[in-house]
This record gives C-alpha cells, structure tokens and sequence, in this order.
C-alpha cells in the first residue's frame, strides 16, 4: 500500500559560497548536503534526524525546491522539478507545502491571522473573498483555532496556537507533501504533544505525506515510518522506525541513540553509555572517506580511505541501508570498540574545534 | 544544615501590563554535593528564582529567604553578593556564546575571573586557567586559552563556560539550562563533564531545565514548578515512578513513548496561564482533568504525601489512584472514564469536549480572562 513513490531525490548536491574572512578573499564552498538519494512514498512519513550542520534543512528546502539544487534531480510525481522556474513551479506548490520551526518568525506581525492562513488562496485565485473566508475558518477549526479569532493579529496567540497557524496555512491548499521542520523543537513538552497529536490526525484525514524532521529522536522515533540519519551531508543509515532503533547498523546511529536522554531513571542509570569524542567536523573541510570515522569508536583504516555507500547491510531487507564499512552487528556493544586509527591521522582530518555552521 | 535554603521566596515584576508575580512561594533545600533540578515550562519562573537568589533580578520585588551556608542571600547587600558569586556561586547559562565577552580571549575571561576573587599573580591564573580548560575536556588548553570564544563550537564555549564557574571551587553551581542549546551527543559530554566534576570536588548543582529526560539522568532531588510555584517535590525515583501531581503526571505523559509509532500522545490541554492577576485557588486547574471545586477556591499547599517526608505535592487530590479515579469518576458523572486520557477528558466546567478538535479553545477560554 505504502509503496508508491510521491518523490525522489537523486544524488542531490546543494552547496554554498561561503567567503572567508581575512584579506585574501578566497572562496570556500559548503556542501550542505553533499549526495543524498531517498524516496519519499506516498502516506509515509519519512522522518529526518541528524545534528546541527547536518544538512537536514537544507535538503528539506532541495526537496521543495526552495533552493536550486547544484547538481541531483527531484522528482515530484511524474514532473522533474529540478529545473523549474518560478513559473513552472507555481502549480506544483500547491502539492507541497512547509511547516516552520519558529512559529514566531515565520508569521508576518502585522497581518491578521485570517488572512495569513487565506493567503494561498489569494496566490492561486482560489474561490471568491467569502467563500475564501468560510475555508479559512473550517481550517482554524479544524486544526484547533477558535474560527472567531480570524481578526486577531499573531502576537495574540501562544506559542503553540502560532504552530497551529502554520499548519493551517500549510494545509490550505490540501496539499499532497507537507514538509515540517523542526515543527515542535521550539514548544514546551506539554504544547508539543498537542501539535504531534494535530499532525497525526490531519494526516489521517487528509491523507498526508510528511516528511519531518527534527533533531529530537523520540519525537522523529514517534511520528515516522522510516527514518533517515543525516551526518555531515550524507544519509548514514535509512531504514524503516522500529529497525533502526532494533537493529541499528551505523556507529553514528547508536551513538546518536546512546546520547538520548531518557525520561525513566531506570533507563537512564543502566544503559550503554558512548560518549563521542570532538565536535561534528565542519561541512567546509568535510574528512575524507567516511565522514564519521574521525568520531567512530569503530574506525578502521580503511574508513578514512573509503567513502561508504548506502547499501542493505548482509541480512537487512532491501529497506535497510547503511553507509558503513564496518557496520554493528546485531546487539553488538558499541561503548567496548575501540578506533584501530592512527591518532595522527585523526587529528589532521578533523577539526574537532571549529562549529559546523548550519547553513 | 543544607548548603542552600530556600523558604517561601516570591519575586514580582512592575510591568506596563501589570504586577508579574514570577515566583509566587518557592521553598526548596539544596544538600553539599547532590543535585537539585528545577523543571518546568517556558514562565513557571524556574529561571527568575535562582536569578533571584544569586541576587541578578534587579528591580524585582523579592520576599522569603535564601540562606546560602548560612548568608541570607536576599536582601544581602551588594558587596556580600560579589564575594559569594563567582566564588563560592558558580553560573551556567544556556547560550554560551552571549554570555563569553566576545571582545576578550577566554584565558583573559577566566584569569580575570580568578583575580577579581583571589590576591594571586597574573602567570598563577593563567596557568590555573590552562588547567581548567583542561579539566573541562579542551584538548591543547594551554594554547587554546588564547583563542577567543567565536573560535569555540557551541559544546566547547559551554565547557569554557563551566571553566569559568568552576574556577575558585565554588560550593553550588547553578545550570540555567546548560544543554538546552547543543545537539545530543554535545549534550552527553557535556552532563558528563558537569557530572565528573561534582564527583571530584563535591559541589551542589541546581539545575534547571524543561527536559525530563536531563531530570532523570541527573537529579537527586526534582522541585517541579509551575506558573511560579511549586508544584511537586521529591527524590528522582519517587517523581518518576510514584508521582503525585496531575501536572507531573501529565507532563510525563506527553513525552513521545518509545515504540510509539505513530500513535497519539496525552497532551496537556490548553496553555501555562498569564503570571498577571492569577486567579485564586490551584493555578493548573484549567488544564487539570482531575479539578474539582476545592481547585478553583484556593490553592493547595505544597503538602507530603504518601506518607514520605520527603515527597511533597500541592493537590487537593486524594493520596491514592483509587480516591482519584473516583474522584474523576465523580466529575464526569460516570465510571465510564476507565482509559482517562487528557485529551478526551473534560473541560475545567465538566462538559465532554471533543479533545481532538477543540482542545486549544475551549481549555484557553479557561485561561484567559
């Protein structure tokens, strides 16, 4: 049933002119997303989860085609979108749609909530000023706003209630992919749960395809039917919820786990503990080979040779992709390996000090 | 005696809207060498307290007392306060970056940190700097005191920050959501650096922070506030597994549960109150599914329940699930309430609301005058 593939992305590139400061004025280039090929399937959601820096926003924006892309292809039902214009683009944007993370950011002040949420309508001359006004508030309604407050500006509304705003005005259009990002991150835990919970229901009503991501896995655990890791750029492992939490093949997924604070001290006071060594490195100066190895607890040397490709693991089905060398095996303690790396060579490749700027 | 006293603090803001009462009675012991984490939401005034008691909310109405080894710390005048904060009160904030000076090399920061507070010789602070650094897991630190704070990622300017704060062997360091802004794994190392460094030299930690999962990975002792006051107390154990308060309770329950898949949550309903004119009577009420009329008319004290001195919660509720179930069982006028979640409970008025589509107005018209 969920087989049928709303988009694809094609070894898809995006990356950005960054200027260097100093006096000699050299041009570096970021790659923010350096390569990623996924399948979004129609009903699914597809959660994303990586760090910050790790290029998950900015391959969201690719995949809406809010960026041009450097190189790679997306399709998009049966149009390639990667080249269209503006124009061309225009009808297509109906069917996809975004949901931002700071709701108090992404909501014009000075515009009054009933015509930030109508707007899409206005755009694409759907229906006359009354019928456009009756839609609006079916959909405050429906996402949990008092119809009522169509007059009122955003800066009446809380935190979760702008969230819900958002959502409207994504859905506006009834869309075919939603792409939420980060849509919870800014909310308090009890707000949260709320906006999950209108997230789920809508996409059952509607029939929704999300793609979402977060940086938070409990939340990305919860929502998604699989789940892509992105580390610098690069898918590292892709496979479908409850696999990657079951069977987790890539380091960086297990450690990515292990770092994950529970909420259960029993949880908390015995589970396996990896402690990464060093900061993510910076996209500028990605290391070579495998992007990880400079962190693995697991590195080998061939790892900082090799750049591993997303491929099924021996014994994983075909949904399950790793890019590993040296992938975990099932229930293996990760928290015992140790890197058989020249430190030398580790500490040229990296730059544990510098922040990964988020593009 | 506790290193740390807190009895009945209040704290109010004069603001163009109104009086903002922040901290509305806030009482809580902190021991030598244990950790204390406040949790709550965004404006349940976990911040502004600890604020309070290092004496940084200037303008603010303050009541209650602070004894910190023995100092009332409210009301202290300023040249107490200097020579407690910084040198026996270390600091942690959650944006390293805004609270480094940007203008001046770390190593600068930290040596004129430790001369401010110690009679000791320039070269003696930096090298006692250079040893913090490393203390904190800076690699280099002997070189990398030069360097100034934009040259740091985000989980390495929160090491230096914690340098800093650890600088004269403070007694309390208090974390004003130390991790909130680093990625998980940064966050590990950094909870396990804070962690090593309270093994090592026995200091108190009051850590503030809205993540349960922070909560139970560190905590001796968890105070939970809301809208300004306390609204349980007790061991990290006891708060977990034998809580006590609605709001705990449902703040627990709204955490995504693993292996949820895609399930529905148990929000809260509704949204945290206006700190301005508050209602009498318990200020969760109007998002409480178990509120009933003793909730609207006066505000429960902070209680101990269980028969546990060392668990307090402010509810009128009985002690037991079973009074409580009855209790719900009461309100809705049948037993039929067996599943109980919040999302398909009642409203503050005892009318069956449908949760799914109209549980932000209906719990907000509760809230808001």
């Amino acid at each position: 049933m969920r087989s049928e593939v709303l988009l694809r992305a094609q070894d898809v590139v995006k990356s950005f002119p960054v200027r260097s400061s100093g006096l000699r004025r050299t041009h570096d280039v970021v790659q923010a997303v350096a390569g990623v090929t996924l399948e979004v399937r129609r009903g699914e959601t597809l959660g994303l989860v990586g760090e910050t820096g790790c290029g998950k926003s900015t391959l969201a924006r690719c995949l809406a085609r809010l960026y041009d892309l450097t190189s790679g292809s997306v399709m998009f039902e049966d149009h390639d979108i990667t080249t269209l214009s503006g124009r061309e683009m225009r009808p297509l944007r109906q069917d996809i749609q975004m949901i931002f993370q700071d709701p108090y950011g992404s909501l014009n002040p000075r515009r009054r909530v009933g015509s930030i949420i109508g707007d899409p309508f206005v755009i694409h001359g759907i229906g006359s000023a009354d019928e456009r006004r009756r839609s609006v508030q079916e959909l405050m309604e429906r996402v949990g706003l008092n119809p009522e407050h169509y007059n009122r500006f955003p800066a009446e509304f809380s935190g979760g209630q702008r969230q819900r705003i958002g959502v409207a005005r994504a859905l506006a259009l009834r869309p075919k992919l939603v792409i939420c990002d980060e849509p919870v991150s800014a909310l308090d835990v009890s707000i949260q749960a709320q906006i999950i919970n209108l997230l789920i229901d809508l996409q059952d009503d509607f029939g929704l395809t999300y793609v979402f991501i977060s940086h938070d896995l409990s939340v990305i655990r919860h929502v998604s039917d699989r789940i892509a890791v992105m580390h610098l750029g690069k898918i590292a492992e892709l496979a479908p919820a409850e696999q990657l939490f079951n069977r987790t093949r890539h380091p960086y997924t297990r450690s990515l786990l292990s770092a994950l604070p529970h909420a259960d001290p029993d949880v908390a006071d015995s589970r396996e503990r990896i402690v990464l060594v060093g900061d993510l490195p910076t996209p500028t100066n990605p290391p070579s080979g495998c992007r990880f190895h400079t962190r693995c607890p697991k590195a080998r040397e061939d790892c900082a040779l090799i750049d591993p490709p997303l491929v099924p693991v021996l014994g994983d089905g075909s949904v399950h992709e790793t890019a590993c060398l040296h992938p975990l095996e099932v229930g293996e303690d990760l928290s015992l390996a140790t890197p058989r790396v020249d430190d030398t060579e580790i500490n040229t490749a990296s730059h544990p000090d510098q922040e990964a700027e988020s593009a | 005696m506790a290193l740390l006293e807190v009895r009945d603090l209040k704290v109010a803001f004069t603001t163009a809207d109104g009086v903002v009462q922040a901290v509305r009675g806030l009482s809580f012991d902190v021991e030598r060498g244990s950790t204390l984490a406040i949790v709550g939401e965004s404006g349940s005034g976990k911040s502004v307290a600890t604020q309070t008691i290092a004496g940084l909310t200037r303008g603010a109405k303050v009541t209650g007392t602070a004894r910190f080894d023995g100092i009332d710390l409210i009301g202290a005048d300023q040249e107490v306060l200097r020579g407690v904060r910084g040198d026996r009160i270390g600091m942690i904030f959650q944006d390293p970056l805004s609270s480094l000076h940007p203008y001046y090399s770390v190593g600068w920061q930290i040596v004129e940190m430790i001369r401010a507070h110690r009679d000791v010789s320039k070269a003696a602070a930096q090298q006692r700097a250079a040893e913090l650094l490393t203390l904190v897991g800076i690699p280099r630190a002997t070189s990398r005191i030069h360097d100034y704070p934009h040259q740091f990622s985000g989980g390495m300017r929160q090491r230096v920050m914690i340098a800093m704060a650890m600088a004269l062997d403070p007694d309390l360091l208090i974390a004003d959501e130390p991790t909130t802004a680093l990625d998980v794994t940064v966050q590990a190392q950094v909870l396990d650096v804070m962690r090593s460094l309270q093994e090592r030299f026995g200091t108190a930690i009051i850590l503030i922070t809205h993540d349960l999962g922070v909560v139970a990975e560190m905590a001796d002792e968890v105070v939970v506030m809301y809208a300004g006051s306390v609204m349980e107390r007790a061991p990290r154990r006891t708060l977990f597994y034998r809580n006590h308060h609605p709001y705990t309770e449902g703040l627990l329950a709204s955490l995504p549960a693993h292996g949820g898949g895609g399930s529905r949550l148990t929000p809260i309903p509704g949204a945290p109150p206006s700190l301005i004119g508050l209602p009498p009577g318990c200020p969760f009420a109007p998002r409480c599914h178990y509120a009933f009329e003793r909730c609207w008319g006066a505000k429960p004290p902070l209680d101990i329940v269980h028969d546990d001195p060392l668990h307090q919660s402010a509810c009128w509720l009985p002690d037991d699930a079973q009074g409580r179930r009855a209790n719900l069982a009461a309100l809705t006028g049948e037993g039929a309430t067996t599943s109980g979640t919040i999302a398909s409970g009642t409203t503050a008025s005892g009318t069956s609301v449908d949760g799914a589509t109209r549980v932000g107005p209906a719990a907000s018209a509760g809230v808001r005058p």
